[in-house]
């Protein structure tokens, strides 16, 4: 029996409270990250450093993702690759041109880089920066996700592990997670440090000791853990990997620990091994954590920016640690003078953008659940045989 | 019946054998999982403790004795670079104003928005929760060109508004504020408080917001961790290069910027004055941090 005051309640509206209640979170999403990204789109429809209130259309997309010199067909920019360099000719004179016109049979020899000016990085070298961008996050992303989930997942069972008994699981659990409790630019620099191509670089010191290298202080390409290609991209691997197994072992945790345990007891009672119990239930019921940590990883590796932005000697990143996100920050921020390459790092952002997006849907459609569908196709199919069945007798609805 | 019982017990025996021999298998590769862990850790404090010329001799699992001097060099000597591009104390500074508030923004502002989704009933209810599942995906550097263009434009660079202020749109937290409210929030506490008289947003302060205490914690350090860590987002506003305003990953990232390194035991020191107090903050605070990411892990 509702009182009259009660029922005085139910009749008002709070419908109002729940709008402002809302209402700042949306304001704020509205200006600091929804208008930003409309404009993140409208400025990769336009030009860059000077001439970034100018409307170019399709311009940058097309010089970041087409291997063509624009200069005929853009007539508005007239820049050449813009690295000028010297090589010595066959009668040893030195001669200066930009690097992409160097003659073929001159190619091999040490050219000297004696002028790369930022601001007017060329179309084609913009284009060889983004696709190698490309490249890179995707094998940086492959290098830290694949070892990082087997690693997680197997710490992950062997910990919910009932049957084992293994002495200071918290402790371990706490130890395995630190790492990525640390400024990713702290680790970054300590990495670094630890991986100078001199004296002083410890896995140098390391690598000496073991036998693996002759010389700490002499170059030698294996050992050049900052400047070289593939070195440098196992070190930034493995702090990833180092960084973010720990947090990856703990949800993957919590979804088992989810599980049913009755489920485990009755496939022990039934006499199943560990590596069908791991096949046949915990791999299946964890597929949705699974999923949630594959979106979250992938859209986390595509953004991946401070380990490999920073990893490297001098203002320029190494090109082979050059990471999409570390392609749009440099454009429009890490330039000597004030010409921010808007209308490129947009278009860059756009690209990434989508890229996500569609990595997301398939992930989930991939996974969606399939009882569902089977529901579905079925439900489909009975419509279809009605359909046909009132075919047969002449469209007739009967 | 004595055979059957030995033939049973060998069974258990070799079973137990079995258990136990993987369970130390196990525990011996944890430790080495736990020595890599630390080892960088470790090898960082130790060399921060040396120096330079030290270092170069070869590496070494006990500390030296140069710490004191790595500290003077760091604060006070005007001919290597470090004094002028690490500044610990006002990075320290810095970084906690930024961090303190925008964690404080987010957890208040994020129980406030899920408590309107969660207690109200109004039109755009479902749309506008579905819409904070949506913007969860949306990667920050994809909208960071047009903010940093949207704030110069605004003269809203150098400054820490556009640090803080955007921490008041959290949707991931948003998100997880509301499933905790659906499990342990029931809409019967605040009719009652409406029947006490208790204006709307009293309800929320007094009475939801000490009820969301675990979860408000636990979001709290993720809030805090996150920003300050965070380099990127400070790297683009703080434009002006003015050492007093920076935070303390753009400090260290200063200290990596020059081509050459001028004394490594003074580098180490730096990267461990960046580490450290916040290593010890997860040591005090680390039962919470794991129970907080493995609350995370069961969102489905």
């Amino acid at each position: 029996m509702a009182s009259a005051a009660q029922r005085r309640i139910k009749s008002i509206s709070y419908a109002k409270y729940g709008y402002m209640f809302i209402l700042p979170f949306f304001l704020v999403y509205f200006f600091f990250q929804l208008w930003p990204l409309i404009n993140t789109f409208k400025l990769s429809f336009y030009g860059n450093d000077a001439e970034t209130s100018k409307y170019v259309g399709l311009d940058n997309y097309k010089i970041i993702l087409q291997n063509t010199d624009y200069d005929e067909d853009i007539a508005t920019n007239k820049k050449k690759s813009a690295t000028v360099v010297t090589y010595t000719d066959s009668d040893g004179n030195k001669v200066e041109c930009p690097l992409k016109d160097i003659p073929a049979e001159y190619k091999d020899q040490q050219i000297e880089i004696i002028k790369q000016n930022s601001k007017n990085i060329g179309f084609d070298e913009q284009h060889e920066t983004f696709i190698q961008s490309l490249k890179n996050t995707l094998i940086l992303w492959i290098g830290n996700f694949i070892p990082q989930i087997l690693l997680s997942l197997s710490l992950a069972v062997w910990f919910t592990d009932a049957k084992l008994k293994i002495p200071g699981k918290g402790f371990f659990k706490v130890v395995m997670y630190m790492p990525n409790i640390i400024t990713a630019a702290s680790v970054a620099v300590l990495f670094m440090s630890l991986c100078q191509e001199n004296e002083f670089g410890a896995l140098r010191q390391i690598m000496h000791g073991l036998g693996v290298i002759d010389d700490v202080k002499t170059e030698k390409a294996s050992a050049m853990y900052i400047t070289g290609t593939w070195p440098p991209r196992f070190v930034v691997m493995f702090i990833q990997t180092w960084l973010w197994f720990g947090n990856t072992m703990i949800m993957l945790m919590s979804g088992i620990m989810g599980i049913n345990p009755s489920l485990f007891e009755a496939a022990s009672i039934d006499g199943a091994s560990s590596g069908q119990v791991f096949r046949k239930i915990t791999l299946p019921l964890l597929s949705p954590i699974m999923v949630y940590t594959l979106v979250t990883s992938m859209i986390g590796g595509l953004q991946m920016f401070d380990i490999p932005f920073m990893f490297h000697t001098g203002q320029y990143p190494n090109k082979h640690l050059r990471t999409v996100a570390v392609y749009i920050y440099e454009n429009f921020k890490n330039r000597p003078s004030e010409d921010y390459m808007y209308g490129y790092s947009g278009a860059a952002s756009v690209i990434l953008f989508f890229i996500t997006a569609s990595l997301g849907c398939i992930t989930f459609y991939l996974n969606r659940d399939q009882d569902a569908i089977a529901k579905k196709k079925q439900r489909k199919k009975l419509q279809k045989q009605a359909k046909m069945q009132s075919k047969q007798f002449g469209g007739l609805s009967i | 019946m004595s055979k059957m019982n030995s033939v049973y017990g060998q069974g258990k025996d070799n079973y137990m054998f079995k258990i136990r021999l993987k369970s130390t298998i196990l525990v011996i590769w944890f430790i080495i999982l736990t020595i890599i862990c630390l080892l960088p850790i470790y090898i960082l404090v130790i060399n921060a403790t040396r120096s330079s010329d030290d270092i170069a001799l070869g590496f070494s699992l006990t500390p030296g004795n140069s710490f004191i001097k790595n500290v003077k060099t760091m604060l006070f000597d005007d001919e290597k670079p470090y004094k002028s591009a690490f500044k610990p104390f006002y990075g320290y500074r810095n970084s906690l104003i930024i961090t303190c508030s925008a964690a404080f923004l987010t957890v208040f502002f994020s129980a406030m928005t899920a408590y309107g989704i969660h207690v109200y009933d109004f039109k755009l209810k479902e749309i506008s929760y579905t819409f904070i599942l949506l913007i969860m995906m949306v990667p920050t550097q994809v909208t960071s060109a047009g903010f940093v263009q949207f704030m110069i434009k605004m003269k809203l660079h150098d400054t820490y508004w556009p640090l803080i202020i955007p921490a008041i749109a959290a949707p991931a937290v948003v998100f997880f504020m509301r499933s905790y409210m659906k499990s342990s929030f029931p809409l019967e506490i605040v009719e009652a408080a409406r029947i006490d008289g208790s204006n709307e947003f009293r309800t929320f302060v007094t009475i939801a917001i000490p009820m969301m205490k675990p979860a408000i914690a636990v979001q709290a350090i993720f809030a805090f961790v996150a920003t300050w860590n965070n380099y990127y987002t400070p790297s683009m506003i703080l434009l002006g290069g003015d050492k007093h305003k920076q935070t303390l990953p753009m400090m260290i990232q200063a200290v990596n910027a020059s081509d050459k390194v001028y004394d490594y035991g003074v580098n180490y020191t730096c990267i461990a004055f960046s580490i450290i107090p916040i290593i010890i903050a997860y040591i005090a605070l680390s039962r919470f941090i794991i129970a907080g990411v493995a609350l995370g892990g069961v969102k489905e």
